[in-house]
């Protein structure tokens, strides 16, 4: 971290007018300068997680009486309480339960919207219809389009029609999670069809391929990355989702962690030895995926924002 | 004890597998008809095969409920009675809702502008360091973790404690240490609104910070060259090359930044659940249609958010036929 000053010592830039010492100590300073505020910025960053993590590998008794930084001081480690909040009676948390909502919420709500997205981009970019850019012009706009507006009717959609009850509420969670996503899943996955190169397509149309075909084997092996955006996209979004879980899932049946996290933190506020490791456990599989696969997170942001 | 007991949770891999299953499925029936289509040239019934499930969905779920909550908005709490105006008269003359607006409308200001310039701060700074992927990581880092995560670590932050020389709360313990006070930071009014919005900036100046960094990457060397001959400073070479040569990045940063924090539901939640006068649109939002049955007063307050992203929606759509048209 302290390595962030590279600029500092480097020499004046070959084939330029040789600098004055003056303007050298200058540009010295200025970059020593930003390097502390970059390191300020880094540091203020990353710090409040930092503590967080910390402290949920603390004693209860210490967590709720001496700050994290303390730690250093008077160091002490247990794994009490992820034991504690993952297994434990439901006062405690159970968060187990609740991961494994998380889970089964999460693995469909992430392929059914990259699928059909999949079909629907393709024929937005490859098939020529009718009407094919009013479509794709609506589609785009209801990304824009605040989910708010769907919670009620969708809610009493479910309930005065199929009235799921248990394990069953996780379909309705599936399907809200699904059509909330379609619009931005067909946007993103457009932009990277519609860029490929015609002559592809046109060889494969040459060859007698009909739409099926060229889609499943010359359009998805060259959009792969592309579906891989999109999935860490949707993952995210489904797995850190509060307000979908809330209003379509139901106790521990069928709500996710961060619902149940976002209870603790509110009836239990001060039970700060469950909230740390409860919402460390919550943020560990996110982080993981969006760590390995960040390459592909902020290429898909790219190409989903900076176009659009 | 109640303990945790996993035949308990067996009904929930079932139904897991019961949604896989489906998938395969459906994706595969999908598969085979536009195997079975007929040839190239005949786009329209492909194109409806390849369009339906999504298509189907959107209507299901989005478009048709939008209009009903458009409708909704004008009954009663049970939308049984039809009551005309009323829910959004009481919308701007309560005296809370007010407030709701007025919170609402300092996240929609503070959010964008501070992240935006953070983010794009921190992007120049960092940008051709030998740690510069490190230093993006470290930042970015909070865009994956959800807004009920990024609650609980701000609310630990703010932790506070009465008795001034055990704090647990970062914060407090610095203000302590710098001799001051420690104080409730959530539960005073109106600051305790700032303390929540400094949460979100947080999280969003990672995204601003990444999209601004490539779009810094792009810009053509010669132009930077021709300043720098030119004998521009570094303040001139930000404001007359930098910001302009990225403009259209720092419009989309902005505009999606600002329809998030419009949006803005899950950090409220988890960290005050509206209270101590920090609710907003999307939170009162859902404490009026699901909280206190209220559904006609909650579909007004829906319909009141998709108004105020209306001329984000036509902007983009003229933004993307005039794209359209260039190609």
């Amino acid at each position: 971290m302290t390595t962030l000053t590279p600029m500092a010592g480097k020499p004046a830039a070959k084939g330029g007018k040789p600098e004055s010492r003056r303007t050298k100590a200058k540009k010295r300073l200025t970059s020593r300068t930003a390097s502390v505020i970059a390191l300020i910025i880094a540091i203020l960053w990353t710090t409040p997680t930092f503590g967080l993590l910390l402290s949920s590998f603390r004693p209860a008794e210490d967590i709720k009486t001496s700050g994290w930084w303390t730690f250093f001081a008077n160091p002490s480690f247990t794994f009490d309480n992820y034991a504690e909040v993952l297994l434990s009676d439901s006062s405690a948390g159970r968060l187990g339960s609740y991961f494994i909502n998380s889970l089964v919420i999460t693995i469909p709500s992430v392929l059914f919207p990259v699928a059909f997205a999949a079909f629907a981009a393709y024929a937005l970019s490859w098939i020529r219809f009718k009407g094919r850019d009013t479509l794709f012009i609506g589609i785009f706009a209801l990304q824009v389009v605040p989910l708010q507006m769907a919670l009620v009717p969708l809610l009493s959609f479910f309930s005065s029609n199929f009235a799921l009850e248990d394990e069953g509420k996780f379909i309705q969670i599936w399907f809200a999670h699904t059509c909330f996503a379609l619009p931005f899943a067909v946007f993103l996955l457009h932009n990277f069809m519609s860029e490929l190169p015609g002559d592809v397509i046109e060889a494969a149309r040459v060859d007698g391929a009909n739409h099926g075909t060229i889609f499943r084997k010359v359009v998805l092996p060259l959009i792969t990355p592309a579906l891989a955006s999109l999935t860490i996209f949707q993952f995210l979004w489904v797995w850190n989702d509060l307000l979908v879980a809330l209003v379509f899932g139901s106790g521990q049946d069928t709500s996710p962690m961060t619902v149940r996290l976002a209870e603790l933190a509110g009836s239990r506020g001060e039970e700060w030895q469950r909230l740390t490791a409860g919402a460390f456990i919550s943020i560990v599989v996110p982080l993981i995926v969006f760590l390995s696969l960040q390459r592909y997170f902020v290429r898909g942001l790219l190409a989903g924002s900076v176009k659009g | 004890m109640d303990q945790i007991d996993i035949l308990d949770e067996l009904p929930k891999f079932t139904q897991l597998g019961i949604g896989i299953v489906a998938f395969i499925v459906v994706v595969g029936i999908l598969l085979l008809v536009v195997d079975k289509l007929p040839g190239y040239d005949k786009g329209r019934f492909a194109a409806l095969v390849f369009l339906l499930p999504a298509g189907l969905l959107l209507l299901i779920g989005m478009i048709y409920p939008a209009i009903r909550t458009v409708v909704l908005s004008f009954f009663d709490g049970k939308g049984e009675k039809a009551v005309g105006f009323d829910n959004y008269v009481w919308m701007f003359s309560d005296e809370s809702i007010q407030q709701v607006l007025r919170n609402t409308l300092l996240w929609v200001i503070l959010v964008p502008l501070v992240a935006t310039a953070t983010g794009l701060i921190y992007a120049i700074l960092i940008d051709k360091t030998r740690t510069e992927a490190l230093a993006k990581a470290l930042v970015f880092l909070p865009m994956g973790i959800s807004f009920v995560g990024a609650g609980i670590i701000w609310k630990f932050v703010y932790a506070f404690n009465a008795n001034s020389d055990d704090q647990i709360g970062l914060l407090n313990q610095l203000v302590v240490w710098l001799g001051g006070d420690a104080q409730p930071w959530l539960l005073n009014g109106p600051w305790n609104n700032l303390f929540l919005i400094i949460v979100m900036i947080w999280i969003q100046t990672g995204f601003a910070t990444v999209v601004l960094s490539a779009s810094i990457k792009a810009i053509p060397g010669e132009i930077v060259e021709a300043a720098r001959l030119d004998g521009v400073n570094a303040w001139q070479m930000f404001w007359r090359v930098t910001v302009p040569s990225i403009r259209p990045a720092l419009v989309v940063v902005l505009v999606t930044m600002s329809i998030a924090a419009l949006k803005l539901f899950d950090l409220v939640r988890t960290m005050t659940a509206g209270n101590f006068g920090t609710s907003v649109v999307a939170n009162e939002m859902y404490t009026q249609a699901f909280r206190l049955s209220q559904q006609g007063r909650g579909s007004a307050m829906a319909v009141f958010l998709f108004l105020l992203v209306t001329p984000i929606i036509i902007y983009q759509v003229r933004a993307m036929r005039t794209r359209r048209e260039e190609r």
